[in-house]
């Protein structure tokens, strides 16, 4: 079947077949950073934005994606840098296989939810896995890059 | 030193953090075959016919195989040096089944669909046979795991396939039972630990192809590259120099990858189809078919003087190592050697052990690798002891610990003393921040909750001692930069970071201007690979002996270039001076290319003789809901001894990850099997590991000591952080509730059953 949707920022035509997930066809067309680590709905690797929203690429039909600005880590790089830097400097990214799942929920989340408490961070990313770093050294790259954002735009607000 | 002990970033960094195609499957040729498996569903089964005309008739089938098409050499999957003393009782596949999950066929085709098909379509006469699932009567039972005449152990561990034994032995040091006898406390107890999945978050997962050479190229997510090279050859019944290993960025290994689990299918298809191939465990066959820590059970007998001496200890373990013997004799070695030598002035201990074969999922390496099993027994054990005798878990630890310069119990095979030992100020550092003096036993919060606290130590070893092998080769390049050839397998950990930071320090050069490389087992020197706490320590060693003889590679040719003799020349990292006059590095480059004959490239390898143990404390605030007996780690401290941390942030972080995985030991994760031998907890959804909101606060420091035999006086740090929380949060557990968990992992339904039970007994 016809699919026509937004990657990235460019309009993608494609011929899918009906049971083929979001997942598969993202990594079709080179959107290498998404994962894969579970069948479930539980590990929060494959997460991408579609209309701005987090979802779980793997279960979400490709089919779905119609019409809809799906957004891949591919499409965000300057800004996976920008907070990467922070989780590198905690030298929290360890394998980094978990690393874009959860920094695509990250970017929804700072559309989502404004200045968050802690609680609220923990439950926005309770849905991303990770094994290597026991989720602290996260913590702490998250915290020091939201007061770097917010300090950020006071400057912005000074100027 | 510019480098060592600064928290640097690691060199792959900005790679991760952006999502770049860096791991196995982003890697894969598109042309690839699939390679998927039949699996056997019964747990003790036997191939009786098998038809798969059908199967191949499916289009975009490239092959299937069945046990009919191996090799008949048997071989372990171990990654462990040759000759492995896990025995060799493997086939690719056997008409023999022997768990749920066993392989039955390989089936290759163009897509997943196709192979999907095939894999249906195949028709397989089992006859089913009772399986031993319970691993108390394995032991000289009736059912056999391997009757089969091929079957060979190796190397004498005590390992007999007619008896179910994959290992066994006792190892005593004094008359154990009089001092026990002469002991004012003595426990008694036993304690039993669950199998668990690393779970990893990139399963296990390999790409073939063949070269224009002819030779088997294997890109895999593995942490033993050489080993795999070696293991595939025996397999499929070829020279290992027909096979060239390649490990790019992997996802993470916990010792789930020490075990060659995925590389012989992708492989045997590309070497029988001579087309590209690759193998992707779904997160469910990596539930079943992995290679998870070993159940243990351990009976302690533990005996203290009046004064809270510990004098005497008795460990026995009983290993439950599955269908196959991976790593199951070195496993059960650490549940005694690392737990007994907590105690220093043990005067007499006893350790024995079997380990047997059982129809369940074949056990292997996972991160402390017998150690966590058993110091959470020994630990255990000792608080028992330190309540028996109305003293506070700390102060009996005090007593006893590892002091540096002293004894190391058990342990002195391959250590003598420690000689570099901070526990002292581990501990005394963990109480402050755990503020214990207040907090110890309990405090009831007012709210149907009640929240205790815990203490333990532990020690894992650096490398295995007299074995492992660390290698390192460094050269200089034409543009005066280095490249740091590594064999070791970086799997998140930091070490290519870890190791340049030694090399960038060692030549006095900006750690940009190192390059690492790593791993193809056609180009990186040979290294045992990253396993048993070894790189930091081996393979760092063998990168400092490396720059300091390159060093004099580059003052000989440096002053050669000055006519001056090479003893009289110095190099400072940008120039070799020889009096007043001085040639940079680069142009010392530059000569090494134009009419040269002084190799600028020097490969150093190592092994230590002994292996140095880090050290730690580990303190647990649990919180336990009076009504269902649900428990929550608020609080976790750690202190850690590591020797020199080489990367600090680095360490924390293995420290942190280690103290999760942990918490999840002790709290939730247990692999269970039904009757019939189905695992239960075959995904995420049955298979509970932590998330960020079942780890509470994990708060680390490190008392850093000096170690002489180390690199930079650095030891290891990777396994150890994973030993304190099964004991320090089942104590925490114990002080709040009075209820005593000795088998793994601490539900709510037990410590809601052990508070009804003892309020009844009251
Ligand atoms: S792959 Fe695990 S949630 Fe999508
Ligand atoms: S960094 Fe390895 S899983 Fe998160």
């Amino acid at each position: 079947m016809n699919l026509s949707f937004w990657l990235n920022g460019k309009l993608c035509n494609d011929e899918v077949e009906p049971g083929m997930m979001l997942l598969e066809l993202l990594r079709t067309k080179g959107c290498y950073s998404v994962k894969c680590g579970c069948e479930t709905s539980n590990c929060g690797l494959c997460t991408v934005l579609m209309d701005d929203r987090p979802v779980l690429s793997c279960s979400v039909p490709a089919l779905r994606a119609e019409g809809k600005k799906i957004v891949t880590m591919e499409g965000m790089q300057k800004e996976a840098e920008e907070f990467g830097s922070f989780l590198a400097d905690e030298g929290a990214e360890q394998c980094g296989f978990c690393n874009p799942g959860f920094i695509m929920n990250i970017f929804a989340m700072e559309r989502e939810l404004t200045d968050p408490t802690e609680e609220e961070i923990q439950e926005y990313l309770a849905g991303n896995l990770c094994r290597c770093s026991g989720f602290v050294g996260q913590t702490r790259s998250i915290r020091k890059y939201l007061a770097y954002k917010e300090s950020q735009k006071k400057e912005g607000i000074r100027e | 030193m510019n480098y060592v002990s600064r928290p640097v970033r690691k060199k792959d960094a900005m790679a991760l953090v952006t999502g770049k195609p860096v791991y196995t499957n982003d890697l894969a040729p598109k042309d690839c075959l699939i390679v998927k498996l039949l699996r056997s569903p019964y747990a003790n089964a036997w191939v009786e016919e098998i038809r798969t005309d059908n199967a191949s008739r499916v289009e975009g089938i490239a092959a299937v195989f069945t046990y009919k098409d191996v090799p008949q050499n048997r071989f372990t999957l171990a990654g462990q040096t040759y000759p492995e003393l896990s025995p060799y009782d493997r086939l690719i596949m056997d008409p023999h089944l022997r768990y749920v999950g066993d392989t039955v066929a390989i089936v290759a085709g163009e897509t997943e669909d196709a192979v999907d098909k095939a894999l249906k379509r195949i028709k397989v006469k089992y006859r089913v046979e009772e399986p031993v699932l319970d691993m108390h009567k394995a032991k000289d039972g009736p059912i056999l795991v391997h009757p089969e005449d091929n079957w060979e152990a190796k190397v004498p561990v005590g390992a007999d396939n007619r008896r179910n034994l994959c290992a066994s032995a006792v190892e005593e040091s004094g008359d154990v039972d009089k001092i026990l006898s002469e002991c004012a406390y003595t426990v008694d107890q036993t304690y039993h630990t669950k199998a668990n999945q690393q779970t990893m978050m990139e399963t296990f997962r390999t790409y073939c192809y063949m070269d224009y050479f002819g030779r088997l190229n294997v890109v895999s997510s593995t942490q033993i590259p050489f080993h795999v090279r070696r293991i595939l050859g025996t397999a499929l019944d070829i020279p290992s120099s027909k096979v060239r290993v390649i490990k790019p960025r992997i996802g993470g290994g916990f010792g789930a990858k020490q075990t060659s689990i995925s590389e012989i299918y992708p492989a045997f298809v590309t070497w029988k189809t001579g087309r590209p191939s690759k193998i992707l465990f779904s997160r469910y066959e990596s539930q079943i078919s992995g290679s998870p820590r070993h159940e243990m059970e351990i009976r302690v007998r533990a005996g203290a003087d009046e004064n809270g001496i510990v004098r005497a200890l008795d460990v026995y373990t009983l290993s439950n190592g599955g269908a196959y013997g991976e790593h199951g004799p070195t496993t059960v070695g650490l549940s005694g050697h690392k737990a007994i030598a907590l105690y220093r002035h043990t005067e007499a201990y006893r350790f024995a052990y079997d380990v047997v074969y059982t129809n369940v999922q074949s056990a292997g390496a996972y991160r402390g690798y017998g150690a966590t099993q058993g110091i959470y027994a020994v630990e255990s054990a000792v608080n028992e002891l330190a309540h028996k005798m109305g003293m506070d878990p700390v102060k009996i630890r005090e007593l006893n610990m590892p002091v540096q310069g002293g004894p190391l119990p058990a342990y002195d095979g391959v250590c003598k003393t420690a000689a570099s030992c901070t526990m002292d100020q581990c501990m005394e550092r963990a109480k402050e921040m755990m503020n214990w003096d207040e907090k110890y036993p309990c405090r009831d919060m007012g709210n149907g909750k009640v929240r205790g606290v815990g203490v333990a130590m532990a020690m894992q070893g650096s490398s295995i001692a007299g074995i492992d092998v660390g290698g390192a080769s460094v050269k200089l390049n034409e543009d005066g930069s280095y490249t740091l050839g590594l064999g070791c397998a970086d799997m998140g950990t930091g070490c290519d970071t870890i190791l340049a930071q030694m090399a960038a320090d060692c030549l006095e050069t900006p750690l940009d201007n190192i390059v690492v490389f790593g791993v193809d087992t056609d180009i990186s020197p040979y290294d045992s690979g990253s396993y048993a706490s070894a790189t930091t320590y081996a393979t760092g060693t063998a990168v400092v002996n490396a720059c300091r003889e390159l060093r004099e590679k580059i003052c000989s040719l440096g002053a050669l270039m000055l006519e001056s003799d090479p003893a009289n020349v110095d190099f400072d990292g940008e120039y070799v001076y020889a009096g007043e006059n001085k040639v940079s590095l680069r142009d010392i480059a530059v000569r090494g290319t134009c009419g040269n004959t002084q190799e600028l490239q020097v490969t150093q390898t190592y092994s230590s003789p002994i292996s140095p143990p880090p050290f730690m404390v580990g303190m647990a605030e649990v919180e336990i809901d009076k009504e269902t007996g649900s428990a929550k780690v608020v609080d976790y401290v750690a202190v850690v001894d590591c020797g020199t941390p080489i990367n600090p942030n680095l360490v924390r972080v293995q420290a942190e990850g280690g103290i999760a995985q942990g918490i999840g030991m002790a709290l939730y994760e247990d692999i269970q099997y039904s009757k019939k031998g189905v695992i239960r907890n075959n995904s995420f959804m049955q298979y509970k590991i932590p998330t960020r909101l079942d780890i509470g606060d994990i708060c680390v420091e490190i008392k850093g000591s000096y170690e002489p035999s180390g690199p930079f006086g650095a030891k290891s740090v990777g396994e150890l952080v994973i030993d304190t929380p099964c004991p320090a949060i089942t104590e925490a557990i114990y002080n709040a509730t009075g209820v005593r968990v000795r088998e793994l992992p601490a539900t709510a339904e037990k410590i809601a059953m052990g508070m009804l039970k003892n309020r009844l007994e009251k």
